[in-house]
């Protein structure tokens, strides 16, 4: 075994212990901890894609050196090699676009503590996209929901509390009904890694004994895992944590947090249940109209949001709905569109959340809609990132967010049963993105009457500056080359299977 | 049907347990109650696993009288999962609770309905 293969365990270690690290560093320390560990861990995933892509094949990474029914394993394939080097990008550009407001709103004190959630949450995510062992999953699924309200109330106010609480409960709902999933899944099947499982879910099919309860733990798992990602009727949460916590956290929760769920979710369809046996039982088709919900949903109430962060939260509603529509189409290339869209959305929501802080500051700190006219004129690299960001959640072609939607309406045509409420509801939720997103557009371009509100220079904010020049060539290189990507989600998805 | 339930009480008691949790962490209003229905939640899983690892009539894992035959122990592995689940639901309950100190110093009460009406009031 070649010594790249030591690079998922080693990332998730890295990650893991500068956490403990950084309890006792002053924060400006604990930032360069943070940064150095997300670069390292980003420039490593590359190496590890280099590597896969070269081999064309996964490999499983044994841990303590315990062979197969015993032990805990760590797998990787492209898709997951692929995924961690993304959302270390992601995660950087977070880090970067949400410091200024981190040094404002969180008292210098709490500094390392924030830098120990982040390093936290990577770890929990490499771990998530990493493992090949269920329970090990649940694990980190749960450091990762910890460290999230830890991310969420860093902000001390009501609003942030009183939302950490409902992220909490939302949460624990979510991993109860993980937990017992995987306990009957281990009861029914004896294995706990993902591997020996599928074999004894295909004995158990092929002897007709334990459908039931079969087809009942793959409800209380993919249930369970939809709460925590926050599909529509799961969302009472989400406005208030995205829309009240820090920048950074905010661009994170969104962007990262529920999409490692999502990613576990598909990880145990192909790699526990099976993708057939997912497809024949009916749970598909309830995941399918929940995601057609969740896109009228969230964009209804984004549009009746008049404050800008809380409507980019109901946003992400919207496109939460959207994954689960494209896996509940049961079709490959329904799945790829999803995988894409969990990569494009990530970089359009993390770009938006980072780009309305700056606008927000150019408007008094003011989150209202009514207070942003002319506010892209007042701070200018933040309005240009805004708009990308809009057009690429719009789905306006060369952005991310177009390539996606092209692939949903494919991955529809495969599937007759499906096309029509599909496209329908594609095409009602794209004019209600564009609704909403462009409406902010034009006004944060209409020029104000009374500019009572200061001009942002850009030099006063490099770092700010950086990351939104990043985030944007970002999605404009995922919208623009579009197909190497895809190529590497259809690789990583047979690596799967 | 009837006979399995009655041969799988254990399991069944565990099931009525985790909806009882499960119902009082949803529907509860004060944060006390939910995070009780939490730990009775989580306690059921722990219940159902032990019921599931246990074998009649065979000792815990531990060799003593130089017994060495897997047959005369019960399965280990759920024991192990017990354990780590317990860890989880300890520092949850934890950050739960002082959570709920948190908000309880703020506002003075426990509801949930409450906390978020004087939050609206606060308007911001």
């Amino acid at each position: 075994m070649d010594f790249v293969c030591n690079i998922p365990f080693i990332s998730i270690l890295l990650s893991l212990f500068s956490g403990t690290i950084c309890s006792v560093l002053p924060g400006r320390a604990a930032k360069w901890v943070n940064t150095a560990v997300i670069v390292s861990v980003g420039i490593m995933s590359a190496i590890l894609l280099v590597y896969v892509n070269g081999t064309q094949e996964s490999f499983v990474y044994m841990m303590g050196h315990f062979p197969a029914p015993w032990g805990n394993e760590i797998r990787a394939g492209v898709l997951e090699a692929g995924m961690a080097l993304f959302f270390c990008m992601i995660m950087l550009l977070c880090m970067w676009g949400g410091r200024k407001k981190l040094d404002e709103e969180v008292e210098e004190s709490k500094h390392n503590l924030y830098y120990i959630l982040v390093n936290l949450i990577l770890s929990s995510l490499l771990a998530l996209i990493y493992t090949n062992d269920l329970f090990t999953a649940y694990v980190f699924v749960e450091i990762n929901t910890i460290a999230a309200c830890g991310l969420i109330m860093i902000r001390q106010i009501g609003r942030t509390l009183e939302a950490a609480v409902r992220y909490m409960i939302m949460s624990l709902v979510g991993s109860g009904l993980l937990l017992i999933g995987i306990c009957m899944l281990y009861d029914l099947t004896g294995h706990l890694l993902m591997s020996n499982i599928q074999e004894a879910v295909a004995q158990i099919l092929e002897e007709g004994t334990y459908t039931v309860p079969l087809v009942i733990t793959m409800a209380l798992m993919v249930t369970g895992l939809a709460i925590k990602s926050a599909l529509f009727p799961f969302h009472a949460w989400l406005p208030d944590a995205y829309g009240y916590s820090t920048i950074s956290s905010a661009a994170i929760l969104s962007s990262l947090v529920s999409k490692g769920y999502i990613f576990l979710l598909i990880k145990i369809i192909y790699r526990v249940f099976g993708f057939s046996v997912f497809h024949d039982s009916h749970i598909i088709n309830v995941l399918f109209v929940f995601g057609l919900a969740a896109m009228i949903f969230g964009s209804l109430s984004a549009i009746k949001e008049s404050d800008i962060r809380r409507m980019i939260a109901f946003s992400s509603v919207a496109q939460i709905g959207y994954i689960y529509m494209g896996i509940g189409l049961g079709t490959k290339v329904g799945m790829i569109a999803s995988i894409y869209h969990i990569i494009g959305h990530a970089a359009g929501k993390a770009l938006l959340f980072i780009a309305v802080i700056g606008l927000t500051d150019a408007s008094g700190f003011s989150r209202s809609f009514f207070d942003l006219d002319g506010a892209a004129y007042r701070n200018k690299i933040a309005g240009i990132g805004f708009t990308v960001g809009a057009l690429s959640m719009v789905g306006v072609p060369m952005f991310a967010g177009f390539v996606s939607k092209l692939l949903f309406a494919q991955a529809a045509v495969n599937n007759v049963g499906k096309l029509m409420p599909t496209m329908i509801v594609l095409a009602v939720s794209t004019i209600l993105n564009a609704i909403y997103f462009m409406k902010t557009v034009i006004r944060i371009y209409t020029p104000a009457e009374n500019t009572e509100f200061a001009v942002i220079p850009l030099k006063r904010e490099k770092l700010y500056g950086v990351a939104v020049v990043l985030f944007v060539i970002l999605n404009i290189t995922l919208g623009m080359l579009s197909q190497p990507v895809v190529d590497m989600i259809r690789s990583g998805l047979e690596m799967f299977a | 049907m009837g006979a399995n339930l009655w041969v799988n009480y254990g399991e069944a008691v565990a099931a009525v347990l985790f909806g009882i949790g499960f119902g009082n962490l949803l529907l509860q209003k004060n944060l006390i109650k939910k995070i009780i229905g939490l730990n009775i939640m989580d306690s059921a899983v722990y219940l159902f696993l032990a019921e599931k690892g246990y074998i009649e009539g065979r000792a815990a894992p531990i060799v003593v009288n130089g017994v060495q035959e897997a047959a005369a122990y019960i399965n280990p592995i759920p024991s192990g999962l017990v354990l780590t689940g317990i860890v989880v639901s300890v520092s949850v309950s934890a950050l739960m609770l002082s959570l709920t100190i948190r908000l309880y110093r703020r506002y003075h009460t426990l509801d949930l309905d409450q906390i978020s009406l004087m939050i609206k009031r606060e308007g911001r």
